[in-house]
């Protein structure tokens, strides 16, 4: 075993930053998700690794300060909440744009506008749908713990640096806020500079030396050239889609009906899940992991032999649309959520599941 | 004599820094960009910083920078260069970062980022290219329009009720404790274009020795957007732009300490 603790999510994103060996973090306050910049400035990382951790004017400012770092081969994140991300919006596109790998946290709460400090899985369509503008994508983990928060710091790292691209981290005000055990990743140390022109030297802006000069930006004016970008941006996209989906199936083999849930709500789901198998509803639960790249293939294959399934998320119903893409009208697909900052009980599902799917 | 006997290494008088790259500029006939970055080039390529220097462009005319300076670059968002350039340099403390933007990317879409990173007194060398107008777009008012100036968005002339008055960031900017070097100049004579290369070359200098934040405006003409002559245009930014825009350094110094703003 490692290093063992009992940590809140937000504290061990800091902390899994520190250890993945990030060199930067650019941060503005916003509940729920201060503690990870608070932890970091505790910590003075920069007297430890080298790493730097700055507070930003604005998020506008902090996804900007990413871009100018990531572009230089660096490890960097950010995070925010909600209403920072919204802000963040025109810079994760051009992170997108210039294929920059970083990652950042969306530790959401309830919306619209300024909402509540509560949790939510609002953000869904923003994090997987774009939100900003442009046809981009965002690989985007879900951890549902806060030992996957822990994980998937240095995980997204990863797939930030293999694809060239802005990874985001979606969990919400309940993983930010909990407390729960978690072994800490082992500390890695930053990437030298050697390793940097080793992993990043072909595109990265680290000095013009005998090469050509390396140029970060999203913009090309030749529409002809900028279709060209497109297909390779969907070619990446499309092999995101093919090797990186991840998700977690319980209870699936015998199952009748299905409950499809991410983060927090696959966590109460799992509990209801519980219930609904004691009074005999034979029910199993699909918890993607990345939300982008989904997991497609798994729904359809389950859709050939269940009965239907239950989209459980903390939002108006955004998720449920690719479940019912994945479907294709193949059997019954049904939404159940509380939201604006409300967390549903087990046995509103249950509940749910009952009158939606069984007795329809 | 056949010029081939003239064309020798010993009779060079003048040559192309090899800093600047052979691309033909797309700026118009007449502008100002241009010869900025000839001198931005020059200095960079006499300092020996070329492997070092890190430039962010702007969203404005000045956006393909990166097309005529042989540098590594930084294409940023509009106003944002700012927080670009702080990024890049907060980790990569060895390297020369500069900022080079316009009037509307500056001080009016970008103007939290540039306060808040000359306030910082973020290690970066600033180009803050003035012409009272938006190039880029088509000629459409600038904070820094004057008043009575038409432009695009002002076809009757800047009217303080409606547009408010110009903003003088420069002399805001000077006020902020990270700065150490804040001046305006221009280029438009070669006694300015002199002028302009030695605050150019102490604005690297600083950034060399990581003196804070270097802020170097030029006030310069937009011939295209003002619907003048470039001849025209220089006489109109002399007349017009000078006495608003007065040149000189307004500030050269350490950057502060901290004393007076602690706690007691
Ligand atoms: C977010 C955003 N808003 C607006 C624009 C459109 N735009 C492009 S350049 C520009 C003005 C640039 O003017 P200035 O900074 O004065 O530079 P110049 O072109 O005069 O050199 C504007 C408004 C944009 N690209 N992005």
């Amino acid at each position: 075993m490692g290093d063992l603790r009992l940590m809140k999510g937000n504290e061990v994103v800091a902390e899994a930053a520190i250890r993945c060996g990030c060199d930067g973090y650019f941060g503005y306050p916003i509940t729920p998700q201060s503690e990870v910049m608070e932890t970091l400035m505790l910590r003075k990382p920069w007297e430890e690794t080298g790493m730097v951790v700055l507070q930003a004017e604005s998020e506008v400012a902090s996804i900007n300060m990413l871009y100018g770092a990531a572009s230089t081969g660096k490890k960097v994140f950010t995070s925010s909440s909600s209403p920072g991300i919204s802000l963040m919006t025109e810079g994760i596109s051009y992170l997108a744009g210039a294929e920059l790998p970083c990652l950042f946290v969306n530790v959401q709460r309830g919306g619209p506008g300024l909402g509540t400090i509560q949790p939510s899985q609002a953000d869904y369509f923003q994090a997987v749908k774009g939100g900003g503008h442009g046809d981009y994508k965002l690989i985007v983990l879900a951890p549902a713990s806060v030992q996957e928060t822990n994980d998937f710091m240095d995980l997204g790292f990863e797939l930030a640096f293999k694809y060239s691209t802005p990874v985001m981290l979606l969990t919400d005000g309940v993983i930010g806020q909990m407390m729960e055990k978690v072994e800490l990743s082992d500390f890695k140390p930053r990437w030298t500079d050697e390793e940097i022109e080793r992993i990043s030297g072909e595109w990265a802006c680290l000095g013009k030396k005998d090469r050509p000069r390396h140029v970060s930006t999203s913009l090309e004016l030749d529409s002809e050239k900028m279709e060209q970008n497109n297909h390779r941006f969907q070619a990446k996209y499309q092999s995101i889609q093919e090797n990186e989906v991840r998700y977690e199936m319980l209870n699936c083999e015998d199952a009748d009906y299905v409950m499809v849930a991410f983060g927090s709500s696959a966590r109460i789901a799992q509990k209801s899940m519980e219930i609904a198998r004691e009074k005999g509803i034979k029910v199993g639960l699909l918890r993607p992991i990345t939300l982008f790249p989904f997991p497609i293939k798994q729904i359809e294959e389950l859709a050939g032999r269940v009965k239907g399934f239950l989209s459980v998320e903390m939002n108006a119903g955004q998720m449920v649309e690719d479940v019912k893409l994945a479907v294709n009208g193949k059997v019954p697909v049904e939404y159940f959520g509380r939201y604006g900052g409300m967390i549903p009980t087990p046995g509103e599902i249950v509940t749910a599941l009952e009158q939606k799917l069984i007795g329809g | 004599m056949d010029i081939k006997e003239i064309i020798k290494p010993e009779n060079l008088v003048y040559e192309k820094n090899k800093v600047l790259t052979d691309n033909v500029m797309h700026y118009c006939p007449g502008c100002t960009h241009g010869v900025i970055h000839k001198v931005i080039a020059e200095v960079i390529d006499e300092m020996g910083i070329q492997e070092k220097t890190l430039g962010v462009s702007p969203v404005g005319c000045s956006v393909l920078a990166y097309n005529y300076i042989d540098i590594d670059w930084l294409e940023a968002a509009h106003g944002r260069a700012p927080a670009v350039a702080t990024g890049a340099a907060r980790v990569n403390p060895d390297k020369v970062v500069f900022t080079y933007q316009g009037d509307g990317d500056l001080a009016s879409i970008g103007t939290a980022e540039i306060m808040h990173a000359c306030n910082r007194g973020e290690n970066l060398v600033v180009f803050f290219v003035n012409n009272a107008i938006y190039g880029m777009t088509g000629g459409q008012m600038a904070p820094t329009t004057l008043v009575g100036q038409p432009t695009a968005t002002t076809p009757y002339g800047r009217d303080v009720e409606l547009h408010g008055y110009p903003l003088k960031i420069t002399e805001l900017i000077a006020q902020l404790p990270g700065t150490s070097f804040v001046t305006r100049q221009s280029a438009e004579t070669p006694g300015a274009v002199r002028k302009l290369k030695k605050a150019i070359r102490k604005g690297f200098e600083n950034t060399v020795n990581k003196k804070g934040t270097s802020f170097i405006e030029i006030v310069s003409t937009c011939n295209s957007g003002w619907k003048v002559s470039p001849v025209q245009a220089n006489e109109w930014m002399k007349e017009n732009m000078f006495p608003l825009y007065p040149l000189g350094t307004m500030k050269d110094q350490d950057k502060e300490s901290d004393e007076q703003y602690k706690v007691k």
